[in-house]
């Protein structure tokens, strides 16, 4: 495993959160989260809906702005650095969405060329090639002409992380990767991120509340809960830990007096991400 | 006290929403008009895609339109003309009012309705799929990549479709001029051209230059403020169609009072 091997996963690290706050209005949503993400590791931000996980990572990547702390991706303070510096931060990372967010009105090939035909002056046909190229690593070669609409949910998934990597990304975002999947395509989806970290030792960040999906693919894990990071570890040490909160998350044991107030923080953080101008 | 308080509430709420117009307008305008001097060329692809979906797929539909309103607006003012024995002089009221005002007006709010609530649709289905997102974070802006070039094909197709309007009025103010007012085409026609002077044009081409720029403003503002889930993609195209066209009347009204006055000169 390459986590064994000293040389890839270095201690430099590539994502550092400091003390990091959120607000969304007068609600704060993340209560001071500070961890590391280090080169060539696959980190899996774990929690419940509500959780504030989702916006950890869409603050990571510049999405939402920190109410107070820094997070530092390869040194650079994202919340604070001009537009054209974070346009140079985002071009080394790649971000696949939940719902795969893919390009309604463009070809699959299309979509996955954007970034290419955006940020480098390759010819036509050298992106033509690369495109196909990141299609066969994700598996669906021979899917460039289709359009996303035509597509499963677990090709748009798989057609969405072609796109992340079309730049050759050393940091690769994933929100909710199995989400809305069946068990089986979801196990493939897993199964391309081992590829993807095995091929290319990229740092991986995954936020998932899938148990088995997470103790396959990470190198550590991050559990969160409410705005707070509960538990820090790697998969044997969070399976082996008896924290309260750690050990109701993993056996999966319902909480039935709080559900309420997680349902509303929910509610909040989801209305403030899309109602944005 | 407390009307007061509602009343300034809402004036401060409609300046502060002229405002985010005017910031991602000027945020566009500046991607069209600088961005090309720092290695960022205008989208043409994108652009003329627009163009033909703003422009020219909206011609059946305008023609008709506008031509149905030249022959009515024949009517309406042959009823009063007829009364003091000036019935020719429908070529040039049809004339002078086409270019002048329902022109632009009526162009305007055919492409509000056609592609100011699909600007506004497209965006927010954008925001709501996580596309805009998508967007930020491989680096595009999404005011450069979506908004620009919805802009360029406005102010350009605009003015195109406002004159095609104005001449489909012209035609159907004709139909009427042969018909009940002893016209030739020919010598309808002449008679039109004659009475307009090419200030009552260029001021409604003026005039639907800014139409263009505030139809596309509102619709991608309120499809990049549209919130979480599809009812809400509905709500912002409303929101977009109607604001739309309360603000194209409102500069209708001050780009008017504006010629009248400094015409008056």
């Amino acid at each position: 495993m390459e986590r064994d091997d000293p040389g890839l996963v270095s201690s430099e690290p590539m994502i550092s959160v400091r003390d990091l706050h959120v607000k969304y209005g007068a609600t704060e949503i993340l209560h001071g989260v500070s961890f590391d993400v280090k080169r060539g590791e696959t980190l899996v931000i774990m929690g419940g809906s509500g959780s504030g996980k989702s916006t950890l990572v869409r603050t990571l990547i510049g999405l939402e702005k920190p109410s107070s702390g820094h997070v530092l991706i390869k040194g650079k303070d994202v919340a604070a650095i001009r537009e054209a510096e974070l346009e140079e931060v985002r071009k080394k990372i790649g971000m696949s969405f939940q719902g795969g967010a893919l390009f309604g009105s463009m070809t699959v090939g299309e979509n996955v060329a954007l970034p290419l035909r955006e940020h480098t002056k390759l010819e036509d046909s050298t992106i033509e090639i690369m495109v196909r190229l990141k299609l066969e690593q994700v598996g669906l070669e021979g899917f460039e002409y289709y359009m996303p609409s035509q597509l499963s949910g677990g090709m748009r998934k798989r057609a969405a992380v072609a796109r992340a990597l079309a730049m050759d990304p050393e940091l690769l975002f994933f929100d909710e990767p199995s989400a809305g999947l069946d068990p089986i395509i979801a196990a493939g989806i897993d199964q391309l991120i081992l590829e993807l970290k095995r091929a290319f030792h990229m740092t991986i960040l995954v936020v998932t509340h899938e148990l088995a999906s997470a103790f396959l693919i990470a190198d550590r894990i991050v559990l969160i809960d409410r705005g707070k990071i509960v538990a820090i570890g790697t998969t044997t040490e969070m399976q082996s830990s008896i924290q309260p909160r750690v050990r109701q998350f993993l056996d999966r044991v319902p909480e039935s007096e709080t559900a309420q107030e997680s349902d509303y923080l929910r509610a909040l953080t989801e209305e403030r991400r899309f109602g944005r101008a | 006290m407390e009307l007061v308080s509602q009343i300034g509430g809402s004036v401060t709420e409609g300046l502060a929403y002229i405002g985010s117009l005017a910031s991602l307008g000027g945020r566009a305008a500046l991607d069209l008009f600088i961005g090309p001097f720092h290695g960022k060329p205008v989208r043409l692809r994108r652009a003329v895609s627009q163009a033909m979906d703003v422009g020219v797929r909206a011609l059946p539909i305008l023609s008709l339109i506008t031509f149905f309103i030249g022959l009515i607006l024949a009517l309406q003012s042959a009823y009063e003309l007829r009364r003091f024995g000036a019935v020719n002089y429908v070529a040039a009221t049809v004339a002078i009012s086409m270019t002048r005002e329902l022109g632009p007006l009526i162009t305007a709010i055919v492409v509000i309705g056609r592609s100011g609530s699909s600007f506004a649709a497209e965006i927010g289905t954008m925001r709501v799929t996580e596309e805009i997102d998508a967007l930020e974070t491989m680096a595009i802006s999404p005011v450069d990549f979506l908004v620009a070039p919805k802009l360029v094909a406005m102010i350009v197709m605009l003015p195109c479709l406002t004159i095609w309007a104005n001449a489909m009025g012209i035609l159907g103010g004709s139909v009427f001029g042969v018909w009940q007012a002893g016209f030739t085409f020919v010598r309808y026609l002449q008679v039109s051209v004659d009475a307009l002077i090419l200030r009552d044009i260029t001021t409604g081409l003026i005039k639907s230059l800014m139409f263009g720029a505030t139809i596309t403003a509102v619709g991608c503002l309120e499809g990049l403020s549209t919130g979480v889930g599809a009812e809400q993609v509905g709500r912002s195209t409303t929101a977009a169609v109607v604001k739309s066209i309360f603000l194209v009347i409102m500069e209708d009204l001050v780009f008017t009072a504006l010629f009248f006055f400094v015409g008056a000169q």
